[in-house]
Parts: structure tokens; sequence; C-alpha cells
């Protein structure tokens, strides 16, 4: 078996005197989809943030493949390239259109000519769903819409690994479905993916691995099945019990709903 | 043809000519002056949004300097004052000059809120798809901070009309200061005072009009600022 594509090893960082992240380690496999879950607070963005250093770590290193992004010496420019990103409140830039937001970092940083980042991006609308939509801005586009549109932005760029930073957390209920169904159709296609998500349907039929997070460290690491049906951990027992408190079993009505 | 002695209408007409060569000086002062602040006003404004220490300092203490003085006396330094030292300037050049520093100091602060104005997931964003920091600022923060201090900056090109007329203490010929000689030529006071009023009216009505099609026409759903006009 190939080495892991994302190599994640004692990462540290704190806010002022707040521990976030209390030494963090995991790896993720090529192909495989990680969901990372756990009570608000517990450095879950934090960590993904600390991935792509768009908050560097106060300690810890991570790997991507075999070059090491923490190193100094690495082009951190170059190494956002290949690791996607997605926002919980989309990010997409405003005075872009759809298909323009696609496009841009494929004219200014991977310097395609204006029609070869056209040709690619319209592929990746058509990937997401949104080529009748290509040509509006953001605010003409619901919220899902927006989210598929982001996705469709990191994806062309080829990227490695995606990391979804809450990618639901910020939809009407309603427009949730059509964004898990994009997430699912990647992860079948071999999409190296991890998820900070409550989205317990998702975790539990997509994922290949959840990890719960917990005052910034973790506290369980394993496949679904175990998580949902067995957890080691007491907090992990009480969190899931919140849970089905809230959506009636462990799935809940918002992740049942979207089972296909 | 006598103009002291001419009825009012073909006073004002017999005017006219010397008043739109002044019009086109006034002109000439406002795009010119405009054009090199906002060349100023953009580094301006990302040294006081982006940096600390001495730059920025500097920078502040430029806007703070001529936005907490009259222009009239900054005129007066430029043209006068710089001459006691020995440097001695043209006088239109002293004029844009003065003027271009003015607006500067003011179109940087307009940018700077603008820049503010955008939000930082924008930044975040185009960080996260490998745009190197200057990169986001040119092809995401930038053109987001135009749009949206395009109805200021609307403002700023009807005051800066105006304020062009601050330069008749030097004695540049633009329109007021030929309407003043004209004054001071023929005794006329009412009919020159009206017709110059007018010429400034009419003009001001038309850069407000135009601006508005360019709002308009630049206008990005999403990047509408709530900004009203104010009066210019």
């Amino acid at each position: 078996m190939a080495g892991p594509i994302l190599r994640v090893e004692n990462i540290h960082k704190a806010y002022g005197k707040t521990e976030v992240l209390r030494g963090v380690s995991f790896e993720v496999a090529p192909g495989e989809v990680v969901v990372i879950i756990g009570p608000s607070g517990t450095g879950k963005s934090t960590l993904l943030r600390c991935i792509n250093q768009l908050t560097p770590p106060d300690q810890g290193r991570v790997w991507l493949e075999d070059v090491e992004i923490t190193d100094k010496r690495t082009d951190i420019n170059k190494a956002r390239e290949h690791i996607g990103m997605v926002f919980q409140d989309f990010n997409l830039f405003t005075h872009l259109t759809a298909i323009q937001n696609v496009m841009l970092a494929l004219t200014k940083v991977k310097r395609m000519s204006p029609a070869e980042a056209r040709a690619k991006a319209m592929l990746e609308m058509e990937k997401v769903g949104l080529v009748d939509k290509a040509g509006l801005y953001p605010a003409e586009l619901s919220g899902g819409q927006k989210q598929r549109a982001a996705i469709a932005r990191s994806l062309a760029m080829d990227p490695k690994v995606m990391l979804f930073d809450e990618p639901t957390s910020a939809l009407d209920p309603e427009l949730i479905g059509e964004v898990l169904e994009v997430m699912k159709t990647l992860a079948g296609e071999g999409m190296t993916m991890l998820v900070v998500s409550h989205e317990m349907g998702f975790a539990r039929e997509v994922s290949d691995r959840i990890i719960f997070l917990e005052n910034g460290a973790i506290s369980e690491d394993g496949p679904p099945e175990r998580f949902f049906t067995n957890p080691k951990n007491a907090r992990t027992r009480e969190f899931l019990g919140k849970l089905t408190e809230l959506y009636g079993n462990h799935g809940g009505p918002r992740g049942g709903r979207r089972k296909t | 043809m006598n103009l002291s002695e001419a009825g009012t209408l073909e006073f004002m007409w017999g005017i006219l000519p010397e008043l739109l060569k002044g019009l086109e000086v006034t002109l000439q002062l406002t795009v010119t002056s405009l054009i090199a602040g906002l060349v100023l006003a953009v580094p301006v404004s990302m040294v006081r949004t982006y940096t600390k220490g001495p730059l920025n300092w500097l920078a502040t203490a430029y806007v703070e300097l001529f936005r907490g003085t009259p222009l009239l006396l900054q005129l007066f330094i430029v043209y006068y004052g710089l001459t006691e030292t020995g440097i001695v300037l043209d006088r239109f050049f002293s004029a844009w000059l003065a003027l271009t520093l003015n607006s500067a100091a003011y179109q940087s602060e307009y940018i700077r809120g603008a820049i503010l104005a955008v939000s930082e997931g924008q930044l975040t964003a185009a960080r996260a798809v490998g745009m190197r920091t200057i990169q986001a600022f040119r092809w995401v923060v930038f053109p987001q901070a135009l749009r949206l201090a395009l109805p200021a900056w609307s403002n700023e090109v009807a005051y800066m009309v105006k304020y062009v007329s601050v330069v008749f203490m030097i004695a540049v010929q633009e329109l007021f200061s030929r309407g003043q000689g004209i004054i001071s030529k023929y005794f006329r006071l009412w009919p020159t005072i009206i017709e110059v009023a007018l010429i400034y009216i009419v003009v001001v009505y038309v850069i407000t009009r135009g601006m508005d099609y360019v709002e308009h026409r630049f206008r990005i759903p999403g990047l509408e600022t709530r900004t009203a006009r104010r009066e210019a």
C-alpha cells in the first residue's frame, strides 16, 4: 500500500492562553474520507487551517505526500494549490461570476490561457451541476449553489486532498442535500477528503473513518461502525446522545432523509 | 461690441467665450489632479491598511495633515512657501500639485475604508487556492474595494470641480478667476456671477449623471453600497 497522502504530527495551537489544539496527530491514506466531529470550540476548524497553514501551528509538522508543508523552505502557495478548501460561508469572490470564480486561480496561479481556463472551469461546473448558473454572480445564487460553485473552484486546481470546513452549516436544511450529494460523488470518485461536519448521516454513510476531537485532542479514531455502535469513550457517547436527542436517532431525520 | 453698455443677455453672451476658456482650465486641473491623486492614493491606502511602523506613521501624518488644514493654506505653502525656500514653481503646476496632494489624502481614505469593508474571507479564499498575498489583493480585494469606493469617489469628482476655484488666489485663470476678471473690468456683478454659477451647475450636473451611469455600468449584485449620494 502507498504511504499516507496527508500526515499530521503533534499539532499545537494556542490563541493567547487558550490552547485550542494540544498535540493532534493522524494520517490520511489516498482516497480515504475522514470526518472530524466534536463539540463546538474543540479546534476542528483550526485544525484544518493548520493543515494548509492559513493558521500556522505553534508546533508540529504537516506532510503532503513527501513534502513537509510546515518546512520554512517549502513554497506554501505551491502546496496550497494541491490542498482544496471549502468554507462554511462559501467565500466566493463577490465581484466575479460563478465561472469566473473557478477560472481566477487557473489563470493567475496555474497560468492557463483564458480559453483553457474556461474549458476546465466549465468541466468542473458540470461536475457540480451548475452549468446553467455559470454566468451568475454569487449574490444571485442560493446557498447550496454557492457552496457547489466553491467546491468547483477548489476542484479546478486538481487538488490531492480536499478540506471541508463545515460545508453545510450555513445552509438552509432543504439545501444541504445537494451539497452532500456532490461530496458523495467526489468520495465515490476516490477524492481524498477531510471533512469537519455535524452531518452524522454523511459520516456514517460515506466516511471511512471518523475522528472525534475533544478539547483539542483526538479522543477517538476509527471506522464509523465502531464509532456509532460501540464508542470507546464516555464523552463520545454523550455527544452522540445529544445528537440523538436533537435528531431522533444516530442518522437523524437530516441524515436519514438523504439516503438514496 | 462694447460690453459695458450692452444689454444683459447680450453681455452674458459676449463674455461666454472667455468663461469657457476658464472652464477649460478648471476641467484640466480637475481631471489631472483627480487621476494623479488616485495614483498616489492607492499606495497610501495600502500602506495605511497593511503596514505598521514608520511607513504607516508617515502615510498617516500625510493624510491627517492634508485633511486637517484648508486647501487654501496648502496652496499658499506650495506656491509662496516653496518660493521662499528657493523652489520656484509655475502657477499652474503649483495649483495642480496642491490639488493633487489634497485630493489624494481624501481619496486614500475612501479606498482604505473600502478595503476594510471587503470581508476577511475573500482574502482567505484567495490564499487557499494558492494565490500570493499580492495576487489576492490585486485580483480579489482591490477590484471589490474600487466598486465599493465608487460612490464616495463620484462625490470627490463633483467637489473637485468646485474646489479648483480656490486657485484664483494665485491667479491661475480658471473659471472663477475669469469671472472675477470680467467683473472688475466691466463692473457688472450680477450677470457675471449668475453666468459663472450656471456653468458650474451644468458641469456638476453632467458629471453627476455621468458618474451615476458609471456606477450603474459597473454594478455587481451583492456589491452595492447603501451609502446614499451626498449632495455634491
